[in-house]
């Protein structure tokens, strides 16, 4: 019976060698994952037939740290004066089902740095690449597109009522 | 050898010189107040300590007596321990009480105090790492903004007006108050007064994070005219960029990620996020009393802030040679 519970005791303990912590990264990721051209493409019709798609991978995906930062960075750059908290303002809302430019990473982070139309600044040079990164993270994070274990909980007053990430969530896992 | 010893310790003593951040440096009323506490405990527990010690160590080396080989109970030697062990219970309680009265008394002495006339008032509100500071007055034209570095006028109260932008903060220049925790949405007050001028070095007193421990400021303590020129300075616009590459330089700074964050009173950088430079020149200390103030430091700050304070909020900017150096020099022209 003792030695069972030591045995336990050990194993456990053995289990918990296997907790890593995710790593804070302090410096700021190479520029070459940067993907910045093919992904701002505005036009599918291309001469010489259609390329692959780029592979852009956001280095803040997924990494609950930067999305943290990319939380603080939203409200520090004063994207919360238009958009609000994501639900909206002046701005159009971050929550949502539908997006005007796209909703992929490499959209988001086009869409920041080059700014849109009627209203959104262009914030190239002016926010580090690094930082944009982590602020198209906590913007997919809003929309429950970043995994959940990285993710902070969200209010759930700011869910909007019609084209909430929640009902295409569904939908996607209706298919 | 003991001579030795002796000597050894006491060479050490010499190393307890009070610097700029130290409670026994006391530098005006409350820090007196504080520092007296602490004497006051010091010496009298340190006595009880060696009469208790003292006592032990009697006990230790005393002879038993010829006749005590059986304990046997005597009458009169239990009476007259029983007094002993009971008047020293008395004057062990009367002494606690009075270390209570004196320790409430001073606490008391400290936060008791009413508004007087010439009284300033500096918020303080600390953010993560570092301390935005803001000396407050009714002519909205005679507000000061700056950063890590609070100057005082010798004799003139001041009070601390002190809140957090994040996490709980504490406030503590060890030479002119006590700690006061700098807390998220509420305001704390602290009170002290410089007797003499001088610089007496503070330091965020309650764990904040990674870069808690470069969390510092300064309090400059000098005379009413000295101030009064450090006030008027302080209220001007920046000093606008009088040579080449002080201009480029300017451009630089507003051209790239510097000016979201920082405010240069007198260009179009408001940002209010990171201290203001409008005078940066003229203070002390880069990064929150991490590094000295010149030139050098400056350019490392720039370059790498996240090998100087890893995990501080500051971005790395990625910027040419000759525009880090342009960039040195009109910021390094900010008096």
């Amino acid at each position: 019976m003792r030695s069972g519970i030591i045995c336990i005791g050990v194993c456990v303990f053995a289990a918990l060698t296997g907790c890593s912590r995710e790593k804070k990264r302090l410096r700021p990721q190479p520029a070459s994952v940067i993907v910045f051209g093919a992904a701002a493409r505005e036009s599918q019709l291309q001469p010489a037939g259609q390329a692959t798609e780029p592979h852009v991978i956001n280095p803040s995906e997924g990494n609950a740290q930067d999305i943290s930062d990319g939380e603080r960075l939203f409200a520090q750059y004063n994207c919360t004066g238009c958009h609000a908290n994501g639900g909206g303002a002046i701005g159009p809302p971050l929550i949502k089902k539908t997006w005007i430019y796209g909703g992929e990473p490499e959209n988001i982070f086009d869409t920041i740095v080059k700014g849109r139309p009627n209203g959104m600044p262009s914030w190239g040079e002016k926010i580090p690449e690094y930082q944009i990164w982590k602020i198209v993270a906590w913007v997919r994070a809003m929309n429950k597109e970043e995994p959940r274990a990285a993710t902070p909980e969200r209010p759930d007053g700011l869910e909007q009522d019609s084209g909430t990430i929640l009902g295409s969530h569904e939908k996607r896992v209706g298919k | 050898m003991k001579r030795l010893w002796l000597l050894v310790l006491l060479a050490a003593l010499t190393g307890c010189a009070p610097g700029p951040q130290s409670a026994m440096n006391a530098g005006g009323p409350e820090a007196h107040v504080i520092a007296d506490l602490m004497r006051n405990f010091t010496i009298l527990l340190g006595v009880i300590f060696l009469i208790v010690i003292g006592l032990a160590l009697a006990a230790l080396g005393t002879r038993r007596h010829r006749g005590m080989e059986t304990l046997a109970p005597s009458p009169d030697r239990e009476a007259k321990l029983t007094r002993i062990v009971g008047a020293a219970s008395v004057l062990t309680t009367v002494i606690l009480l009075g270390l209570i009265v004196i320790s409430v008394s001073a606490g008391k002495a400290l936060s008791d105090r009413s508004m007087p006339r010439n009284a300033l008032t500096i918020e303080v509100t600390a953010s993560q790492w570092w301390w935005y500071v803001r000396y407050l007055n009714d002519d909205a034209s005679q507000i000061i903004v700056t950063a890590n570095e609070i100057h005082i006028p010798v004799g003139r109260p001041v009070m601390i007006r002190g809140t957090s932008q994040d996490v709980i903060h504490s406030f503590w220049v060890p030479g002119l108050s006590g700690k006061r925790d700098l807390i998220p949405s509420r305001v704390t007050t602290v009170w002290f007064q410089a007797e003499r001028p001088g610089r007496f070095r503070g330091q965020c007193a309650e764990f904040c994070g990674l870069q808690h421990a470069h969390m510092a400021l300064w309090v400059v303590a000098e005379d009413e005219a000295a101030f009064e020129k450090w006030r008027a300075a302080q209220l001007q616009d920046a000093h606008e960029p009088s040579t080449d590459s002080e201009r480029n330089g300017q451009q630089v700074f507003l051209g790239s990620e510097c000016v979201l964050c920082h405010t240069i009173r007198g260009t179009a950088a408001h940002g209010q996020v990171a201290p203001d430079l409008t005078h940066i020149a003229s203070r002390l200390s880069l990064a929150a009393g991490t590094l000295a103030n010149n030139r050098g430091n400056l350019a490392g700050w720039i370059s790498d802030p996240q090998s100087i304070k890893p995990g501080n909020h500051m971005a790395t900017v990625p910027l040419e040679p000759d525009q880090l150096q342009s960039l040195l020099d009109y910021v390094g022209s900010l008096q």
